[in-house]
C-alpha cells in the first residue's frame, strides 16, 4: 500500500481537478479517472485509520442519501464517508415517504433539489433511474446502485481491495461467479476491470448469464472448475434465491453443489487467490461459511475500502462542482 | 354544390393502378370524376385550378393503427386533435384502436365515435372494435352487431390474446362475418418483465430483455389458426426477421393473411434507446439493425403489406419515469410519411412501395373505397414535396402529446396539402 504522510492528507490539492459532475456509471469514466479515484481513496484509508478520522473538505456541504431500496451497509458507508469529510448528511429512505403516495421520481428530485443539497447519493430499483434523476437536479449525483445496471462505488472498492492485496491490477485474472444476469455489481466490475486490463471471467449456470455477456467479459464459463482455474481473485455474488428457486435454478442445494464456493472449488483457483463478496452473504447458498471466514477471504477489507472509496468520490466530485 | 376543382401538373402516383405519370385530376362533389394522365386536363367552366408544379399527388394515407385518448383520456388526445394531426401528416383515414375508457366493445360506442368523429375530426376515423370484452382476453364481443354499427375490423389493440382456444373461436366467428381480424402478438409469459429486446444492449443497460421468440411463437400459432378458420387475418405488427420468414411461408398457402409494420420498426433500432430514452420504449420493442433490414426486405418481397404510425399519445407523467416503469408508445401521425420517405431517400425502397403500404393495401384489407386515385373514388388526396427539408419540432405538433420518437429529427419530404372529400383540410405553412 502506498504510504502517505498524515499531513499531506490535509488537502486534496495535489490531485488534478476531477472533471465529472456525477458518478452514474463506470462506463462514463476514463482509465485515468478510475486510477485517480483509487489513488484518492488510498489517502482516505490513512485518514480513516487515524485516531481523529476527520478531513473536513466538505464542511458546510449537504449530502442527502436517497434510498428507494433499503440497504443498511451501503447507506451507512456513504453516511460515514460524508461525515468524515465534514458534510451534513441526511438519510432519506423513500419506501415509506412520498413515493408511495404517488409522487414520481422526477417530482421527488425537484423537491429535494429545492433544499439545495450539494450531493445526492441515490439507490433505486430501476436501471437508469439515477441517471434520470441526475438530469433534473442542480447538484452532483452518485449512483449507489440502480437496478441491474451499475453500482460504480462497489466496483471501485473491489478494485482498491484487489490492488492492495495483489499490489497491482493489470494482468490479474478475476472470476465473477453467480447471478450475473441480475447483478449491477458484476456489470460495474466488468467495465472497471476491463478498463484496467484485468482478465475477467464470469461463471454461472446459463439461466443466470445475460444475453451478450461474452462481449463484456473476457471469458464465459458455466463450469466452476474450468472457470476458477488460474484465477487470482474469486468474486462471489449474492443469489436472490427466493426469486430464482424453481425457475432459474431448481434448488439452493443443487446451486450450492455446483456453484457454491467451498474448499474444493477454491482449490481450483491459484493457491494465493483471494475471495470477495459484495455482501450481504447467503452463507450456505453461494459460499461455504468456513471460506467466508477464512484468511483467504477479504470481505471485511472490502467494507473498509468502501468507506475510503466513497470519501474519495465525494471529495472528487464536489470541488469540481464548485469550479463549474 | 361546390365548384369543380382541378389539380393540374401533378406527378400522379397511384399504387392501386401502378400509375406514376404527370397528369391532372378533376374533383366534383367530393369525388374524383376524371383523370387526365400524361397531359393537362380540360378545364370546366368555373373550376378552381391548383397547379401542383410537378409535386407528387397521391391518395391520402390510411393508417391502420392509431390510439386516441377519447373517450377517457382526452388530455392525451381527442378525436379533433388526432384528426388535425393526421391530416397534417397526409393521413386522410385512420383506424382507431379500441383501447379507450370505456373500451370500444359495444355497438353503441362505435356509433357514437362515428358520429362524433364526423363532427370533430378533419380526417376520417374508422373505429376498430375489441375482439374481447374490456380487452381482457376472456369473452368475445358481438362481432355482428359491431360490424353493423360500422366497426371496420376487430382487434384487441395493444393487448394480445394468450389463449389458443379463445383465438380459435374468435377467428372462426370473425370469419363468419368476414371481418378483418387484426392481432398484435406477444407471449406475455415470455415477455415477463422484459422491456426491450434481449441482447448485449439490454444487458449493458441492466434492463430485462425479451426474446424475439415472444413474438414468433404466438405468430406461428396465429398463422396456423388463421388457416384453420379461414379468417381474414392481419398480423398487426411484425418486428423480427423470424416473423417475416413466418409470413412468407404462410402467404404461400393462405391468401387471406396480411401483415403490418410500425414506422418505428422500419426507421429505428434498439440503439436509438441510447441511455434510457423512454420515447423509444415501444411495443413491439425496437429490435436490432438486422431485424430492421428484414422489415425493409419484407416490404420489398410483399411479406409485409402495410405501414402504420402506431400513434400512441402518452403524457410526460407516464414517460418521465425510469425506463422499466415508463409506458410504451410514441406519437407518429405527423411524422409517418416523412419518416417513411427516409427509406426512399436512402435508396432502400421506392416511392410506389411505401405509398402502396399506406394507401392501396390498407384499403384492400379493410374493404374501403379510398386509397386510390380513380374515377368515382372519394377525393382523399395529398400533394407531397419529396425533397422539402424540415425539422420535427415539439411545439408545432397538432397532437396533444409530445412523445415523438423523431424528436428534432431532420426530415426530407413533407405533405404540402391534404384534401379529404375534395376539401382542403391542411396546407403546409413555411416554418419560421
Amino acid at each position: 500500500m502506498p504510504q502517505h504522510s498524515s499531513s499531506a492528507a490535509g488537502s486534496s490539492g495535489d490531485f488534478p481537478p476531477f472533471r465529472q459532475r456525477h458518478l452514474i456509471s463506470i462506463a462514463d469514466l476514463k482509465q485515468h479517472e478510475i486510477i485517480d479515484l483509487l489513488d484518492r481513496a488510498e489517502r482516505m484509508i490513512d485518514i480513516s485509520r487515524q485516531e481523529r478520522k476527520s478531513h473536513p473538505t466538505l464542511a458546510g456541504k449537504t449530502q442527502i442519501n436517497l434510498f428507494f431500496e433499503p440497504s443498511t451497509r451501503t447507506q451507512s458507508s456513504f453516511e460515514i464517508a460524508g461525515k468524515r469529510l465534514g458534510a451534513l448528511v441526511v438519510n432519506m429512505s423513500v419506501k415509506t415517504s412520498s413515493v408511495s403516495k404517488g409522487e414520481t421520481l422526477v417530482d421527488t428530485a425537484a423537491t429535494l433539489n429545492a433544499m439545495r443539497p450539494d450531493v445526492l447519493v441515490v439507490r433505486h430499483g430501476a436501471a437508469g433511474a439515477v441517471e434520470l434523476l441526475s438530469q433534473k437536479v442542480g447538484c452532483s449525483v452518485v449512483n449507489a446502485g440502480d437496478g441491474a445496471h451499475e453500482h460504480p462505488t462497489q466496483a471501485l472498492l473491489d478494485a482498491l481491495t484487489i490492488r492492495n492485496h495483489k499490489g497491482m491490477l493489470a494482468g490479474l485474472t478475476v472470476a465473477i461467479c453467480g447471478d450475473i444476469a441480475n447483478s449491477r455489481v458484476a456489470r460495474s466490475n466488468l467495465l472497471l476491470l476491463g478498463a484496467l486490463n484485468v482478465r475477467t471471467r464470469v461463471i454461472a449456470p446459463r439461466t443466470l448469464l445475460p444475453a451478450g455477456i461474452e462481449n463484456l467479459a473476457t471469458e464465459v464459463f458455466t463450469d466452476m472448475e474450468e472457470g476458477l482455474k488460474g484465477a487470482d481473485v474469486v468474486m462471489m455474488l449474492r443469489l436472490q434465491h427466493e426469486r430464482a428457486s424453481g425457475k432459474m435454478i431448481p434448488s439452493v442445494r443443487e446451486y450450492y453443489r455446483f456453484y457454491g464456493l467451498d474448499a474444493q472449488k477454491l482449490g481450483w483457483a491459484k493457491p494465493d487467490a483471494i475471495v470477495m463478496h459484495p455482501g450481504p452473504m447467503n452463507r450456505g447458498v453461494e459460499i461455504d461459511p468456513a471460506i467466508a471466514d477464512s484468511e483467504r477471504s477479504v470481505i471485511t477489507d472490502q467494507v473498509e475500502m468502501g468507506v475510503a472509496v466513497r470519501m474519495a468520490v465525494l471529495d472528487a466530485l464536489l470541488p469540481a462542482r464548485n469550479q463549474a | 354544390m361546390t365548384s369543380p376543382l382541378i389539380i393540374d401538373n401533378a406527378r400522379i402516383v397511384d399504387p392501386a393502378s401502378n400509375t406514376d405519370q404527370l397528369g391532372a385530376v378533376l374533383i366534383e362533389n367530393g369525388l374524383i370524376t376524371d383523370l387526365a394522365i400524361g397531359g393537362p386536363a380540360g378545364v370546366p367552366d368555373g373550376a378552381e385550378v391548383i397547379n401542383a408544379g410537378g409535386q407528387l399527388l397521391a391518395p391520402g394515407l390510411i393508417d391502420m393503427r392509431v390510439f386516441v385518448g377519447e373517450p377517457g383520456k382526452e388530455y392525451r388526445e381527442t378525436l379533433a386533435s388526432a384528426g388535425a394531426a393526421a391530416v397534417a401528416g397526409g393521413i386522410t383515414s385512420f383506424v382507431m384502436m379500441p383501447d379507450t375508457t370505456p373500451t370500444v366493445d359495444d355497438g353503441a360506442l362505435v356509433d357514437f365515435l362515428i358520429r362524433r368523429a364526423e363532427a370533430q375530426s378533419l380526417a376520417r376515423i374508422l373505429p376498430a372494435a375489441a375482439i374481447t370484452k374490456g380487452l381482457l382476453g376472456k369473452d368475445i364481443t358481438e362481432f355482428g352487431l359491431l360490424k353493423e354499427a360500422g366497426a371496420v375490423c376487430l382487434t384487441d389493440g395493444a393487448q394480445s390474446i394468450q389463449s389458443s382456444a379463445l383465438l380459435r373461436s374468435a377467428m372462426g366467428y370473425a370469419a363468419n362475418f368476414d371481418m378483418p381480424f387484426v392481432h398484435h402478438v406477444f407471449d406475455a409469459e415470455l415477455v415477463g418483465d422484459g422491456v426491450m429486446t434481449e441482447g448485449l444492449f439490454a444487458t449493458v443497460l441492466g434492463l430485462k430483455g425479451m426474446p424475439r421468440e415472444a413474438e414468433t411463437i404466438p405468430l406461428a400459432r396465429d398463422l396456423q389458426l388463421a388457416a384453420l378458420t379461414k379468417v381474414r387475418y392481419h398480423a398487426a405488427q411484425l418486428s423480427t426477421a423470424g416473423s417475416v420468414t413466418l409470413l412468407e411461408a404462410a402467404k404461400s398457402g393462405n391468401t387471406k393473411v396480411t401483415a403490418g409494420l410500425s414506422i418505428n420498426n422500419l426507421c429505428l433500432n434498439e440503439n436509438d434507446i441510447g441511455r434510457y430514452r423512454t420515447y423509444f420504449k415501444l411495443n413491439p420493442p425496437l429490435r436490432s439493425e438486422d431485424d430492421r433490414q428484414a422489415m425493409i426486405e419484407g416490404l420489398r418481397s410483399g411479406a409485409i403489406d402495410t405501414i402504420h404510425s402506431d400513434h400512441d399519445p402518452q403524457d410526460s407523467e407516464v414517460k418521465r419515469q425510469p425506463f422499466a416503469e415508463a409506458s410504451n408508445g410514441a406519437i407518429g401521425l405527423e411524422t409517418l410519411l416523412s419518416a417513411a420517405l427516409r427509406l426512399v431517400h436512402s435508396g432502400d425502397l421506392n416511392v410506389m412501395t411505401i405509398l402502396r403500404a399506406m394507401t392501396a393495401r390498407p384499403a384492400e384489407i379493410l374493404g374501403l373505397d379510398t386509397g386510390r386515385i380513380a374515377r368515382g373514388a372519394p377525393a382523399d388526396l395529398i400533394l407531397v414535396d419529396l425533397d422539402y427539408p424540415w425539422q420535427v419540432t415539439e411545439k408545432n405538433f397538432r397532437s396533444r402529446s409530445r412523445n415523438t420518437s423523431f424528436e428534432n429529427a431532420r426530415m426530407q419530404g413533407k405533405v404540402m396539402r391534404t384534401l379529404v372529400g375534395g376539401k382542403t383540410v391542411f396546407m403546409n405553412e413555411v416554418q419560421e
